[in-house]
């Protein structure tokens, strides 16, 4: 009698204990199986990729390197990722150079209108950018920009700015105010203060703000497929989008996924080493605003 | 007097720190939705040389009868909705998990934020390929599981195409959500719960009255975030079926493309564009609305 209520005691009591890890495995799976899978693909031969059934886990005759060699030898992947990252670093830091005095501004200095810029800085991070390709599409021809890094680097700075006055507003508002009085009676100008007191202490917040730009420019699409058609300056997104290989008969399923690999290789780190950043960031950025 | 000295320069310095960005702003914004309406009123197409010969509303007007159009319309509202609640009921299954305690928390949370982190063109690329008619490692897995005998065609069948994008979407844009809803769930004080389970209240029932409730601006805030992206799909349709099979999963951005790129058809996509986004303002207007009765119920409840 004693016996069987402990032992259904227990059994109704490890049910419980197994949905947290259960859960918790279901969640890495989700995130990373789509990724995994990729990797896998990625240093199989060609022949293991399109055995079926399907092969998980390449043996060691299955494994080449050769869909990545492909990528640099025969293509100039190299070059892909240098504008991915160059176009992603410049609007990074214009963003933050334009970004985050406006935003000083906003929290701290009375002016006229700041509501209204406000509320306009929040509307637009709402707009998709279907919305403005036609726009900037007409700008670009105009200028005579197309195939030039300007064309991208000015709407990713654009696009982010939004978010970046946002999250950094919300930083400002945070610091203590007798900080700028004080540099104030000491004879700081604004600029002059702004410059040696408070830019070092908003570093956090700039490094918080600048990892989000770097990744919004990064995946850009749209833009980038439509201002450049060059092939040694698209970015990695539009070159791993357009592996369509020579015939639709012959897709070079190892090759795309080797280049997927490489697409993301760089924001994983990211992901790694700033995950509380990006957690702050886009927090503060979508809730206080 | 020197008071008032000092807050005009404080005033002019306010305008030269916010001027630069405002002016970037206006460019990439105002400008080519301006543009748009303003180009909207005008025909420029191949049919006129790509000259703009104004023609009043008759582009609205085409729009009107436009089959194509509301097609697409139709789609974006399907996937935008579906996609929606799917990632608000993921997105707060996976948050309540990453606000429990256990061991290597923190790993867990920070793989749970890389889907939103990586490129939505590129990931397409990977959902294309796990749901390859062929080769696709998920008829694979349905195979061996002996739920099916032949492999599915995903993205060739039109019913099908459309789960198979918000699936993709559901897996990219999941995580955005459960880190907003995560922030919320935190901000949330531990007592509220331990008081109502006292009173004797289920963890379901403390989920209704207590986690809900409190989390509303956050469900809000993402769903709002969230809907805007989705009706503006782009890479990821682009890259999976190129709104196919048979414009079953063509979406409004895409429509608007191809108006614009293969036909050239430039102020009947400024009307394109008009619409899509006065469409979108008044589905914003209405969640703020939401979201403000929220806060102040809030405000009075609490």
């Amino acid at each position: 009698m004693t016996l069987t209520q402990s032992s259904k005691k227990t059994s109704g009591f490890s049910w419980k204990v197994l949905i947290l890890p259960v859960s918790v495995f279901l969640v890495v799976a989700f995130s990373l199986g789509p990724i995994l899978w990729q990797f896998l693909t990625s240093v199989k031969t060609n022949e293991a990729i399109v055995a079926i059934p399907n092969v998980y886990f390449p043996s060691f005759d299955q494994l080449t390197l050769n869909h990545y060699i492909e990528l640099f030898a025969r293509r100039p992947f190299l070059r892909y990722i240098f504008n991915s990252a160059f176009v992603a670093f410049t609007s990074t830091l214009l963003c933050l150079g334009f970004g985050a005095p406006a935003a000083y501004a906003l929290a701290r200095l009375k002016i006229p209108g700041r509501q209204l810029i406000l509320t306009g800085v929040l509307i637009v991070t709402l707009f998709p950018y279907i919305l403005l390709f036609l726009g900037l599409l007409e700008l670009v021809k105009a200028l005579n920009l197309g195939n030039n890094y300007l064309a991208l680097i000015v709407p990713y700075t654009a696009i982010n700015l939004p978010l970046t006055i946002l999250v950094m507003r919300s930083f400002f508002q945070q610091l203590p105010k007798d900080l700028e009085d004080s540099a104030k009676v000491d004879g700081y100008g604004t600029v002059g203060m702004l410059l040696k007191i408070v830019l070092p202490m908003t570093l956090p917040a700039l490094v918080t703000t600048g990892i989000l730009t770097f990744i919004f420019s990064w995946n850009e699409f749209i833009f980038a497929l439509t201002f450049i058609t060059v092939e040694e300056m698209k970015t990695l997104p539009v070159a791993a989008a357009q592996l369509g290989g020579a015939s639709i008969f012959e897709i070079p399923y190892g090759t795309i996924a080797a280049a997927t690999v490489l697409g993301t290789v760089p924001l994983v780190v990211l992901v790694l080493f700033f995950q509380r950043k990006i957690v702050q960031g886009l927090t503060a950025g979508a809730v206080k605003g | 007097m020197s008071g008032s000295n000092i807050r005009d320069r404080q005033r002019l310095t306010g305008w030269v720190l916010v001027t630069p960005a405002l002016l970037i702003l206006l460019l990439v914004y105002a400008y080519p939705i301006g543009r748009a309406f303003w180009l909207s009123l005008f025909t420029q197409n191949l049919g006129t040389e790509l000259e703009a010969v104004f023609s009043g509303l008759s582009n609205y007007a085409r729009i009107w009868g436009d089959g194509a159009f509301w097609n697409s319309i139709v789609n974006t509202t399907i996937f935008t909705v579906v996609a929606l609640v799917l990632e608000l009921v993921f997105g707060m299954a996976i948050a309540l998990v990453l606000d429990r305690s256990f061991r290597g928390r923190g790993t867990v949370r920070t793989i749970a934020i890389i889907p939103w982190a990586l490129p939505t063109a590129i990931m397409a690329l990977a959902w294309t390929w796990i749901f390859n008619d062929r080769y696709g490692v998920l008829n694979d897995i349905l195979m061996r599981l002996g739920l099916i005998d032949t492999g599915i065609n995903w993205l060739g069948n039109p019913t099908l195409a459309m789960v198979s994008v918000i699936v993709a979407d559901v897996w990219k844009t999941t995580s955005f959500v459960s880190i907003l809803l995560l922030a919320g769930l935190q901000s949330i004080p531990q007592d509220l719960y331990e008081a109502h389970a006292i009173e004797g209240a289920t963890p379901w029932q403390s989920f209704r009255q207590i986690t809900l409730p409190l989390l509303m601006p956050q469900i809000l805030i993402a769903s709002l975030f969230r809907f805007a992206q989705s009706f503006g799909v782009f890479d990821l349709i682009q890259v999976m079926t190129g709104g196919g099979p048979a414009g079953a999963t063509e979406m409004v951005s895409l429509y608007i493309y191809s108006t614009v790129r293969r036909y050239l058809d430039f102020g009947y996509g400024a009307a394109l564009v008009v619409v899509t986004f006065l469409i979108l303002i008044a589905v914003v207007a209405f969640t703020f609305y939401l979201l403000e009765k929220v806060r102040k119920s809030a405000g009075v409840d609490i």
